[in-house]
């Protein structure tokens, strides 16, 4: 970055300031996100008849409580779901000959990139009463399994639509796994279980970590899948600000809520970030 | 070939399960598009196309794809043109100030939907933007802007910016360089950080759902209201439309992008 500079106060200069080239997104940002959301917050405070009114009726209502530790519940089973399930796909996206890895990235991106409306009626027509899941159960002799408007069903439809969150930065990570390390611990003598938990799992963490925050997080803020695939036993948090403002347009109550969701994500993501940035250094530094 | 590992054969089937898993919605979308009557049965009782002339013929349907449509290229154009620029300004300050903006930029993925699309709605309604062409392009480009950001980074993270160096010292302007050197070079990113912002718009549901109106409202809206108000396998037929043209577009980038890269 080594320029010839004439004066170090010329418009020219100024003008060519790096920094300028971020203001139209900046501004974006502003209009659309900071002053919006400043709304939300700021209503909340004020459309009341006391300063914390409105907060003080969401901690003190039974069913916001409620709904409130099953968005963590839902969004933390979903989370775990995924670690399991995306765990062995991408470690075999990661050694397997690159025809082979081109179909399983395939599996990945195309229902990524189909409409997440469309995988929810998806799954409408998979978990209803009289849908494939429940035909399959009775002609292998079981019972029927009550799954659309259960919180079970959300959890399926909304496992399915996160895993490529999942999947995507546990296989940038293992991509990069040396794996003769690996078949050093194994000519060293150690058990193919010990050389697992000792040397592989340890080095691919930070993808789980990665992939568990962003999932966790998209998770808390679900609103499509928990109304189309749930029912009032079912609906998370985004549905109750919802109902709030649309149906009750109560702006101060809708918007505390809003901000509890707020906190939560961003609570979440400050206290996972640095945890995620040393794991990614230590990992950086072994390579 | 390596001797038989059972092993491997179990994380094969675990591998196809799952693949079969992630797979599964959206194959059960194409046969439900072709069915005869008007319910979400699977399998469907016969077979007809009228759902698909349903989409193309119902102005209903149809012109919430055109609006998707046109919103979603004016975002790509948009989203990736501011985006661009923020990517190369954040990469040129390499200082904390640049982490810093970075980030900012990147929140919009993680803002719960709900709680943007109410405050959105909140600031629409007081700018008369509800319904409006620029109301669904602003709210769109802001959730677009991300991912450009993240994809034109990633390609000028791995540029060499002692080529902009050389291509100064040879006597070529500011501009020219821009257009002859780094524009090329980083058309990767720019190119894949424009099909995310288009996919991003077309895909959007939560915002739109807020700031719809009766006379401009885009798809997602539509088949969204269409599923809580009746089982019409229309939606079906959209959304078998939207996953041909989807591993179309994919299949030709992954075949394009793996042959171009045996080739380095």
């Amino acid at each position: 970055m080594s320029e010839p500079e004439t004066s170090f106060l010329s418009p020219r200069k100024f003008l060519s300031h790096p920094a300028l080239l971020t203001l139209p997104a900046l501004a974006i940002l502003i209009l659309v996100m900071a002053v919006p959301l400043g709304t939300v917050i700021s209503r909340s405070f004020t459309e009341g008849d006391a300063f914390l009114d409105n907060y003080y009726w969401f901690f003190n209502t039974p069913v916001n409580m409620t709904v409130l530790i099953r968005t963590f519940r839902i969004a933390a089973v979903v989370t775990l779901v995924c670690a399991i399930v995306a765990y062995p796909y991408a470690y075999a996206m990661s050694v397997v000959g690159p025809r082979l890895r081109l179909f399983l990235i395939m599996c990945v991106l195309v229902p990524f990139w189909v409409s997440g409306v469309v995988r929810t009626l998806a799954w409408v027509i998979l978990l209803q009463d009289s849908g494939v899941i429940n035909k399959t159960l009775l002609a292998l002799g079981f019972d029927k399994v009550k799954l659309i408007r259960t919180q079970l069903g959300v959890t399926i439809g909304m496992t399915q639509i996160l895993l490529p969150f999942m999947i995507m930065p546990l296989y940038a990570v293992m991509r990069g796994i040396d794996l003769r390390l690996i078949q050093a611990a194994k000519s060293l003598g150690a058990h193919p279980v010990k050389t697992f938990f000792q040397v592989y799992l340890p080095l691919s963490l930070p993808g789980v970590f990665a992939g568990a925050t962003i999932v966790f997080i998209l998770a808390l803020g679900f609103y499509i899948t928990p109304m189309l695939l749930g029912g009032t036993q079912s609906s998370m948090l985004s549905t109750l600000v919802q109902q709030q403002v649309l149906s009750l347009l109560n702006w101060g109550r809708g918007g505390a809520m809003g901000v509890v969701l707020l906190i939560a994500t961003f609570g979440f993501l400050a206290l996972a970030a640095p945890f995620m940035r040393q794991k990614y250094k230590m990992s950086g530094g072994s390579r | 070939m390596k001797r038989f590992n059972p092993g491997r054969l179990i994380l094969g089937l675990t591998v196809a399960l799952i693949a079969l898993w992630l797979l599964a919605p959206t194959i059960v979308v194409v046969p439900m598009s072709f069915a005869d009557k008007k319910s979400l049965a699977f399998p469907p009782s016969g077979f007809s196309l009228k759902w698909y002339e349903n989409f193309f013929t119902n102005p209903q349907w149809f012109n919430s794809f055109t609006t998707s449509l046109k919103v979603a290229v004016m975002v790509s154009v948009v989203a990736t043109v501011i985006g661009t620029m923020a990517a190369i300004g954040i990469e040129r300050m390499k200082s904390r100030t640049a982490g810093l903006i970075r980030m900012l930029l990147i929140t919009p993925m993680v803002v719960p939907g709900v709680v943007l699309a109410v405050g959105v709605y909140a600031v629409y309604l007081t700018q008369g933007l509800v319904g409006t062409w620029t109301g669904y392009v602003l709210a769109h480009t802001l959730l677009a802007i991300p991912f450009v950001v993240i994809a034109v980074g990633a390609n000028l993270a791995v540029f060499d910016q002692r080529l902009e160096t050389a291509a100064a010292s040879l006597g070529a302007n500011r501009l020219t360089t821009f257009f002859t050197v780094t524009l090329p070079l980083i058309r990767p990113g720019i190119l894949s950080g424009a099909l995310f912002a288009f996919v991003t718009s077309f895909d959007e549901v939560i915002v739109s759902l807020f700031i719809t109106s009766p006379q401009l409202k885009t798809l997602p809206v539509q088949i969204f209201s269409s599923m809580t108000r009746d089982a019409d396998p229309t939606v079906a037929a959209v959304g078998s439309l939207i996953f041909l043209t989807t591993t179309l577009v994919i299949g030709l980038g992954l075949i394009f992008g793996t042959r171009k890269g045996r080739k380095s």
